[in-house]
């Protein structure tokens, strides 16, 4: 497998040139670390010693694997869009090293994506904004049409090229064209699309670890945020600030 | 056909802060009762080490299912009110217990003014003050009245709190002492003071320590872990049904819940209440429960709803204002002031669902309104409720919504923001108002509620001073940014995330002309039946409701037991 070809939409030599990894600064070891437990890195090992022998890998491995987007084509899409809403920076790691693509693919594959506990009866009419959203399409049929429109975009603007391999102001340009609602979308609005794939990134970006995004709770520690503590009483009127190494549902349950 | 099952002699329809109060209070007396639950069953452990943002603040875990039921909306008569389909503006409870596990626990009373609020405003001001078709109308009953079944609910629930001169009088104190003073509290305090004001710490039903009620119940201390709004307490630290009255009266016997029962329907015969039918989710059968009393206790909607689907009381209409059922739907006025600080930063992750510092000058008449173009107004709170890092992403006006711009902005002022808000009041208006919606149906294939709501020139107005107060405030605290918070600049939005203290349609009145219930909440037309909630408050006040709720449950509860003794109409009618 060539090394442009790798399922996060980003390939690792693009995420090298663009991120803050390879010259380490604040993100440092551990997200360089969970980079390298990660799908295009072993991928990588798995090329490099000639099998598919994960046994070397973290059992988190096997959760980066797609359980709704059939088409490797969509799920790069939608890596590279969900990394342009939540960039890599100096702050700290962006959505694709966050796992936010293989969280919003596993969101979509419950009843989250089957908008299982809305009402979705008919008749569906456009009604006024204040009416809130009367879209027809659930969340798994919005996100395969937008990511698809995405890539049609791409295409028909820049010469034939892929979304994912456009540049990052190219790829913001689209983006933006779906924010304001220029692009034609049937069902929902392109704006209305935007907005989901906006807030579903932000939910992987910083919701627990447990449904697979917010990797390592390394979202969490870009705010600072230290989890559901159990116990604040002798902080509460502190005025200076405690910076808390976050816990997580696993650190409660477990 | 429904399948008949034994009566009883109380039957309760939804079992949260209502129904458990009036099913404690009469179980106590004796009386068997039986509850009805839509929702599943529940206890307080569910709710250990469940600090899930996305399951509970943002799926909505512990709030109505609307694959199965929701409310149609518009905004005017002349538009097609349309399902909604997901929840946003308002939060719909579910389960034993209801909105009474979700809710954040702050428990300010309303003031005198609220109830008699027709009387008082034409005392002050004179005809001609409000717009015709805001038809504000007394309660039916007096501060002094509901005074001391307020006092009852706060020994109940072992309210943390304390008073001044602008708090509503009390005839006791807070059972429990105020809750502790976070620095972002203290500075709202100070600048509040600095301006004139008068702040108080906000009374609140996460308690300040342990604390057992008059019913042998204990409630514990709060250890501001701040997961409280959206939440069920993982230390019973929250007063809520499940801890506290639903207990109270499974112990004397003569309670009984059934979960997954859906009121469809109040039997009634020659304006005398038989039971309830309801559909037991389990087994998809429909059931008649008989009874001498029936007490309808759901939300807001429902209890609407199901007098409207039962035909009992006249549906109210807006053109003729003929009618009563569905009328003086009303909600609440939001906004206030976000502030920017860039030399502080707050433990914001920390806190509790009423954790606040609060003014209430500029709440009910306790300002002169002679200038002002609006009556009435609400509290002006800072509360620390925690932040949640999905939800909260703070940025100046004008930042890019998504991005790297975003991201910075977000991350930086994640603990460096801080908001006031005013909760306004929301009065009647003669076009706002609850009925059933000719298109849009249930799982049952019931008529929805439809809700015609929209914001008025009162309502904003009223907003817009609010607004302006709170960032008097914010820039006293000395924040770099100072930004007003509005959700009632145009028309009524069902999207963003409000508040869900939701009004009206059974209304309260001295008459059966002008309301759908007495003061005990027995409804005019149908003696032995009882409807008790926000759905009979005649306006909704500038605090929350659920001290109110409360309070009236209690009165209900005394007026029931009263009636069993001697079954007749417990108020003359003003008529």
């Amino acid at each position: 497998m060539s090394e442009e070809k790798k399922s996060e939409g980003l390939t690792r030599r693009e995420f090298i040139r663009n991120g803050s990894f390879a010259v380490g600064g604040l993100v440092g070891g551990t997200l360089l670390g969970s980079f390298l437990i990660n799908p295009s890195s072993s991928t990588q090992t798995a090329s490099e010693n000639g099998n598919g022998d994960h046994d070397h890998g973290s059992s988190d491995d096997y959760m980066r694997a797609r359980m709704f987007f059939k088409r490797q084509e969509d799920f790069r899409v939608l890596s590279a869009a969900v990394e342009r809403i939540f960039p890599e920076d100096e702050i700290g790691p962006g959505a694709v090293s966050l796992a936010v693509p293989y969280f919003i693919d596993r969101q979509l594959a419950g009843s989250w994506g089957f908008n299982a506990r809305e009402y979705m009866d008919g008749p569906f009419e456009d009604g006024a904004e204040t009416q809130g959203n009367q879209s027809a399409l659930n969340r798994r049929d919005a996100f395969l049409k937008g990511v698809r429109l995405i890539q049609n975009q791409a295409k028909a603007n820049f010469e034939g090229e892929a979304y994912y391999d456009l540049t990052d102001e190219q790829q913001d340009e689209i983006l933006e064209s779906f924010e304001s609602g220029d692009v034609e979308m049937r069902g929902m609005s392109s704006s209305q699309f935007f907005e989901l794939l906006r807030k579903a990134t932000l939910r992987g970006v910083y919701s627990d670890p447990v449904y697979g995004g917010n990797l390592n709770m390394d979202g969490w520690r870009m705010k600072q945020y230290p989890g559901g503590l159990m116990n604040n009483m002798d902080i509460i009127e502190d005025e200076e600030f405690h910076d808390i190494e976050p816990v997580s549902l696993h650190d409660h349950h477990t | 056909m429904a399948i008949e099952l034994p009566k009883k002699q109380a039957v309760v329809v939804g079992v949260g802060w209502a129904g458990g109060i009036i099913a404690s209070e009469l179980t106590k007396a004796g009386i068997e009762v039986i509850g009805l639950e839509r929702g599943g069953e529940r206890t307080p452990d569910d709710f250990i080490m469940q600090k899930d943002e996305l399951r509970y603040a943002l799926d909505h875990e512990l709030m109505q299912d609307l694959s199965r039921e929701t409310q149609t909306i518009r905004n005017t008569t002349d538009m097609t009110a349309l399902p909604m389909r997901q929840l946003g503006s308002y939060l719909l409870g579910t389960d034993v217990g209801g909105a009474g596990i979700h809710w954040n626990g702050q428990a300010p009373r309303f003031f005198p003014y609220d109830f008699q609020i027709q009387t008082m405003t034409l005392e002050q001001y004179g005809e001609g003050k409000v717009d015709e078709d805001i038809t504000i109308q007394d309660w039916g009953i007096t501060y002094e009245e509901i005074e001391p079944y307020y006092t009852k609910w706060e020994k109940m629930a072992g309210i943390s709190g304390e008073q001044n001169e602008m708090t509503p009088e009390m005839s006791e104190e807070y059972p429990t002492p105020p809750m502790k003073e976070s620095p972002a509290i203290r500075l709202f305090k100070e600048a509040s003071s600095e301006l004139g004001l008068h702040p108080h710490q906000r009374p609140s039903a996460n308690l300040s320590e342990n604390y057992t009620n008059p019913d042998g119940q204990t409630i514990y201390q709060c250890q501001y872990c701040s997961f409280c709004e959206r939440f069920g307490c993982d230390y019973q630290a929250k007063s809520d049904p499940l801890i506290t009255v639903i207990p109270t009266a499974l112990k004397t016997g003569n309670f009984e819940i059934k979960t997954h029962a859906n009121v469809r329907e109040i039997g009634h015969e020659d304006g005398v209440a038989t039971g309830v039918y309801y559909i037991d989710g389990t087994d998809d059968q429909e059931y008649f429960q008989p009874a001498d009393i029936v007490i309808i206790t759901t939300y807001v909607m429902n209890n609407t709803r199901l007098l409207l689907q039962s035909g009992i009381g006249q549906p109210y209409d807006p053109e003729t204002e003929e009618g009563v059922v569905g009328k003086h739907y009303c909600y609440q006025i939001i906004s206030g002031a976000d502030g920017f600080f860039e030399d502080k930063k707050f433990n914001l992750y920390a806190g509790a669902g009423a954790l606040g510092g609060g003014v209430e000058d500029y709440n009910a008449d306790n300002f002169d309104h002679s200038d002002l173009d609006f009556i009435h107004g609400g509290v002006l709170g800072l509360h620390q409720t925690g932040n949640r890092p999905i939800d909260t992403n703070p940025v100046p006006e004008g930042t890019k919504s998504w991005g790297k711009e975003f991201k910075e902005a977000s991350t930086h002022y994640f603990y460096r923001q801080l908001h006031i808000q005013s909760q306004g009041a929301s009065l009647p208006y003669r076009y706002n108002y609850l009925d059933l919606d000719p298109t849009y149906t249930d799982e049952n294939g019931d008529p929805l509620l439809r809700v015609t709501y929209n914001f008025t020139d009162q309502d904003r107005n009223l907003a817009k001073y609010q607004a302006e107060r709170a960032m008097e405030i914010m820039e006293q605290m000395g924040a770099d940014i100072v930004e007003e918070v509005n959700h009632a600049t145009g028309d009524y939005d069902i999207v963003p995330y409000q508040t869900t203290h939701n009004t009206g349609g059974t209304i309260m009145g001295a008459s059966s002309e002008t309301s759908v219930v007495n003061n005990y909440s027995q409804v005019w037309d149908c003696e032995n039946l009882f409807v008790a909630g926000a759905s009979t408050f005649s306006h909704n006040g500038g605090n929350n409701p659920t001290p109110t709720v409360a309070a009236l449950a209690y009165r209900a509860a005394e007026g029931i037991l009263d009636y069993i003794d001697d079954p007749r109409q417990l108020v003359v009618d003003g008529n």
